[in-house]
């Protein structure tokens, strides 16, 4: 197996290299093994012992300390300066909020309706995307904006943008001048940014819901907090990548002219980086859109709220359309942004005739300004009248998956039965009713056979980490779910990577599906999958893998493309079939991606956790929805998101130890609409 | 664009009813501002939007609905986000921290919704009728088996509530000795959909779960008894062995709003209905898919006589 590793010149076609050309040593999978056979042999004899479990309401001191700080900043935030401040900020958003929702959204008291109403308002966005990207984009955006109001959600899909708008407006205001930062000093301040893009990422979003709440107040000001949070890390990461590759000797020659740093920073480095920054920038919308459900929890407003109240009630199709709409706002997004960025290249080449451009922008920057003064005048112009196309497709959402919840529950019962008796449980037991001193050690040595030296200090802090919060056996039914949900992740991922990778057909089919999936709000598919399969553990491993699926499939698509299709010819020639072919050439050599695709899938599962404490899947996820739910159990709810960044931290440095011994194949630099990821490493990087 | 511009000609103009609306401001008087709370139940719904429909409609109030649970809700008391929460199931902990006395004084109590709270454990219909018997605690053990999982480690398993709820179920399964292990649902939405799908697939199901309820017009669960509630039997969170008393429903109340006073502080103190008038509206909501507003408006103009008497 190691041998088909070596670089393509070694000839991957060969089952079995006549001449090895590093020492055979004994493999990884041998190593692991015997770590594995010898933790279940000691488990036998010591299992239920020390495992730290804690019963149902039980909390430690340091919970309880941490709910008492809690409790403090809530007594005093009448005198204490810093939550004033924070308040004031808090304040700040919810006005800017507030005005343009007066002036898009909601009616403007006394007048019945906004400002500005949806002609005005389409026909604006439409010129907008003109003047970025062009005239696809254009009739692109009034279609996704007319689709808002005819299916029945207009104000709250202003709402989800004016959320968006201004949260990543801060972003590109604090985020750029980090991005310069991690793209421009030493290792030292690149591993502590790092690190802390890292806790932010991992964070689930719930666990910082109560805390902003508590500082920020709720509704608008905690939506943009909460947005804001989670929507930086990728543009830092992305545009500080963008920066820290700009070629060396490009930056060479421009210093020798004698230019000073400022200049250098604004005249070679953001502009040659600039094409990766807009990648940086359209992952952060996509970010923060994908954050309007959660907001929902603090009365963000926005789609996510009827998507949220439809839940509340069951109502599947319900949730189903505000839903759909949130994919409609993040294809138009990511579409526009890509477009933007492509068609200023092509305007800074001059392939663009700029006289004929002005003429046309500015007649139809007529024509919307006829729109807005329109639909300032007339109530028809301003109020989308209502449609019954939303209750219909809900309907007809829910009786499909009322048919299908019927027709399949047998089968999906059945299966989860077998994957949780044969995979579920028995990992579960080993994990969790392993004394904690020796599933410690154990892992610590599975992560010195995978991660190699490199993961053993990231291990050691993150398991003492999880020790000091108490919460150590949640821990460890987490990582079991973590787990059987990766293996999951990766079983698709191969199937319908492969798939994709060699027929052009399955790719065109699947990649809208995937596309969708990866935007669609988790809660919306959560009533569905709880139907299918009850609440259980289970529950929790399957929205975790409808989430974490599409970016896994697309990255083992993507690498064994990237195979060089001389190696591919080659191994026809010499006469190996299609199976040969595909499990000794593609995935072989595609083995980087297939590594990058199991650390983004367990990473993507992790993040799922915490949603799955709403469907019975217990362990930490509960832990941090009751510290969500009640206020004296807030200390034990933080300790369990702190756990939940401990093991995503870990993992993720074990994964990045093994995924370093194997480089990958292909130019990991090469710009890809998937480039985040690549570059990144880490969780919801192409989010 | 001339087609527009012709479409929009046939309906009034903006600017009329711009002026329509300042007028009626002028002439309703200053209700002010009424910042409801909307926990995510279906029955808090209900109370809140009746209430806010009344408040906006015959009081001309501007009612700001904010979807939120508990713990945050109670939190905006202080800061003037919140002004009313409709229905609250006892939050001991919540008072403790906001109440006078004990906290900073932003909350205080508001009076009875009228409702009464039972909470229990409950099982599907099918089964309390094939096998009455398991309505008595003391019968649970001999179905235990039957009711084991895939998350029951063998045991029986006992499906928990929404963590929000105030719930004792784990103490309670090791003080009566019963085979049992407790999984807990996570969301009301789970629950209610594992009780439907047991109730439509004849399984079997045992919970925690509550009236009043929409989902006991469509699936009504039957309660299964635990030994009687006692004053004090559930004081000890680790001792308790005891069915869940009776709760009165009341609303909590931001202590500035009330001391503002108006006619909108003085609805919500006189509100007071009953449980089936609750699960009705609830029923208008996810039963008949009304939109919250609707099924208030509806419910408020077939009970214009109880609405009268909250008015004074």
């Amino acid at each position: 197996m190691t041998a088909t590793l070596a670089p393509p010149a070694a000839g991957p076609r060969s089952p079995e290299p006549p001449e090895t050309r590093e020492r055979r040593t004994v493999p990884r999978w041998v190593w692991a093994l015997g770590v594995i056979g010898l933790w279940v042999a000691v488990w036998a004899l010591t299992k239920g012992q020390d495992t730290l479990a804690l019963a149902g309401r039980e909390n430690t001191d340091l919970h309880d300390s941490l709910t008492g700080f809690r409790d403090d900043v809530l007594a005093n935030r009448d005198t204490n300066p810093v939550i004033q401040f924070t308040y004031g900020l808090g304040d700040w958003f919810g006005g800017v909020v507030d005005w343009l929702q007066r002036m898009l959204s909601i009616p403007d008291f006394p007048r019945p309706v906004p400002q500005v109403g949806w002609l005005g308002i389409t026909a604006v966005a439409a010129w907008v995307g003109l003047a970025v990207a062009g005239w696809r984009i254009a009739i692109l955006v009034a279609l996704s904006f007319v689709s808002f109001g005819a299916f029945g959600f207009w104000s709250d899909a202003m709402d989800s943008l004016i959320v968006t708008f201004v949260s990543v407006a801060v972003v590109v205001v604090v985020g750029i001048p980090l991005a310069v930062l991690l793209g421009t000093s030493g290792r030292a301040t690149t591993a502590v940014v790092t690190t802390m893009l890292d806790v932010l990422q991992t964070l689930p979003a719930f666990v910082y819901l109560a805390p902003i709440a508590l500082f920020f107040g709720i509704g608008p000001s905690a939506a943009v907090i909460c947005t804001l949070i989670y929507a930086l890390p990728p543009l830092i990461r992305i545009a500080g990548h963008g920066i820290r590759t700009v070629s060396s000797t490009t930056i060479e020659a421009t210093d020798s002219a004698g230019q000073t740093r400022w200049q250098r920073l604004t005249k070679v480095q953001l502009p040659m980086a600039r094409r990766t920054i807009v990648v940086g920038l359209n992952q952060t919308i996509m970010a923060a859109l994908s954050m309007a459900t959660i907001a929902a929890l603090v009365n963000g407003p926005g789609l996510g709220l009827p998507v949220y109240r439809a839940l509340t009630r069951n109502d599947v199709g319900g949730a189903f359309v505000p839903g759909l709409l949130i994919v409609v706002m993040a294809v138009m997004l990511d579409r526009a942004t890509t477009a933007a960025s492509e068609y200023g290249e092509k305007t800074a080449r001059g392939r663009v005739d700029l006289r004929l451009r002005r003429i046309v922008l500015a007649v139809a920057g007529i024509g919307a300004l006829v729109a807005v003064y329109l639909s300032r005048t007339y109530s028809s112009l301003a109020e989308f009248r209502e449609l019954s196309w939303g209750p219909q497709l809900a309907d007809a959402v829910d009786r499909f998956f009322e048919w299908f919840t019927d027709t399949f529950r047998d089968v999906t019962q059945a299966f989860k039965d077998a994957i949780s008796s044969l995979l579920l449980n028995p990992l579960q037991a080993l994990l969790s009713e392993s004394p904690w001193w020796l599933a410690a050690a154990a892992i610590l040595a599975l992560a010195v056979v995978f991660g190699g030296v490199r993961a053993v200090v990231p291990t050691v802090l993150c398991l003492a980490g999880l020790l000091f919060v108490d919460l150590w056996h949640d821990a460890m039914v987490t990582l079991t779910m973590v787990l059987v949900g990766t293996l999951l992740v990766m079983v698709l991922a191969v199937v319908l990577g492969v798939a994709m990778a060699r027929s052009r057909r399955t790719d065109l089919v699947l990649r809208p599906l995937l596309d969708a999936g990866q935007t669609i709000p988790p809660f919306v598919y959560l009533i569905p999958v709880l139907a299918l399969f009850g609440p259980t553990r289970f529950t929790a491993i399957v929205a975790g893998v409808v989430y974490a699926a599409p970016v896994a499939i697309k990255l083992v698509a993507d690498g064994i493309q990237g195979v060089s299709p001389t190696t591919l010819e080659a191994a026809r020639s010499t006469g190996s079939t299609t199976w040969q072919e595909i499990t000794k050439v593609q995935l072989p050599m595609a083995r980087g991606s297939l590594v990058l695709a199991a650390n983004q899938g367990l990473l993507y599962v992790l993040a799922m956790v915490v949603i799955g404490g709403l469907v019975g899947a217990g362990a930490l996820g509960y832990d941090v929805v009751l510290g969500f739910a009640r206020s004296e159990e807030w200390g034990k709810g933080a300790a369990g998101g702190i756990s939940i960044v401990l093991l995503g931290i870990m993992l993720d440095r074990i994964m990045r130890g093994a995924a370093g011994k194997d480089r990958p194949v292909r130019d990991p630099a090469q710009p890809s609409r998937w480039a985040g990821v690549r570059w990144t490493g880490s969780l919801r990087a192409t989010r | 664009m001339a087609a527009l511009t012709l479409a929009g000609c046939g309906e009034g103009s903006i600017d009329e009813e711009t002026k329509e609306n300042e007028s009626q401001a002028a002439e309703a008087g200053d209700c002010g501002e009424v910042n409801m709370a909307v926990n995510p139940w279906v029955g808090y719904e209900a109370d809140a939007y009746v209430v806010g429909q009344i408040a906006s409609e015959q009081l001309g109030c501007k009612v700001n609905y904010k979807e939120l649970k508990e713990d945050v809700a109670w939190q905006g008391f202080g800061t003037g986000e919140v002004d009313v929460v409709i229905e609250d199931w006892g939050h001991p902990d919540l008072e403790k921290k906001f109440f006078e006395g004990t906290g900073d004084g932003s909350a205080m109590d508001g009076g009875p919704t009228g409702n009464v709270g039972i909470i229990g454990w409950y099982v599907p219909p099918w089964l309390a009728e094939e096998h009455p018997d398991i309505l008595e605690y003391e019968n649970l053990n001999k179905y235990a088996k039957d009711f084991a999982t895939s998350e029951s480690g063998g045991k029986g398993q006992f499906l928990g509530a929404d963590p929000s709820y105030v719930q004792f179920d784990e103490a309670i399964v090791a003080n009566l000795d019963l085979d049992f292990k407790v999984v807990f649902s996570g969301s009301e939405a789970a629950s209610i959909t594992a009780f439907q799908q047991a109730e439509e697939n004849k399984e079997f199901l045992i919970g925690y779960f509550y009236e009043p309820q929409w989902l006991f017009a469509d699936v009504p669960l039957a309660k299964v008894a635990l030994p009687p509630y006692e004053e004090g039997c559930q004081d000890d969170p680790a001792k308790v062995a005891c069915d869940y008393p009776e709760t009165e429903l009341k609303k909590i109340l931001s202590t500035e709003w009330v001391a503002e006073g108006g006619p909108a502080v003085e609805l919500v103190q006189n509100f007071q209905w009953t449980n089936e008038d609750q699960n009705l509206v609830a029923k208008y909501i996810s039963d008949e898919g009304l939109s919250a507003e609707d099924a208030a408006a509806k419910w408020v103009e077939e009970n214009q006589d109880k609405v009268d008497a909250w008015l004074g």
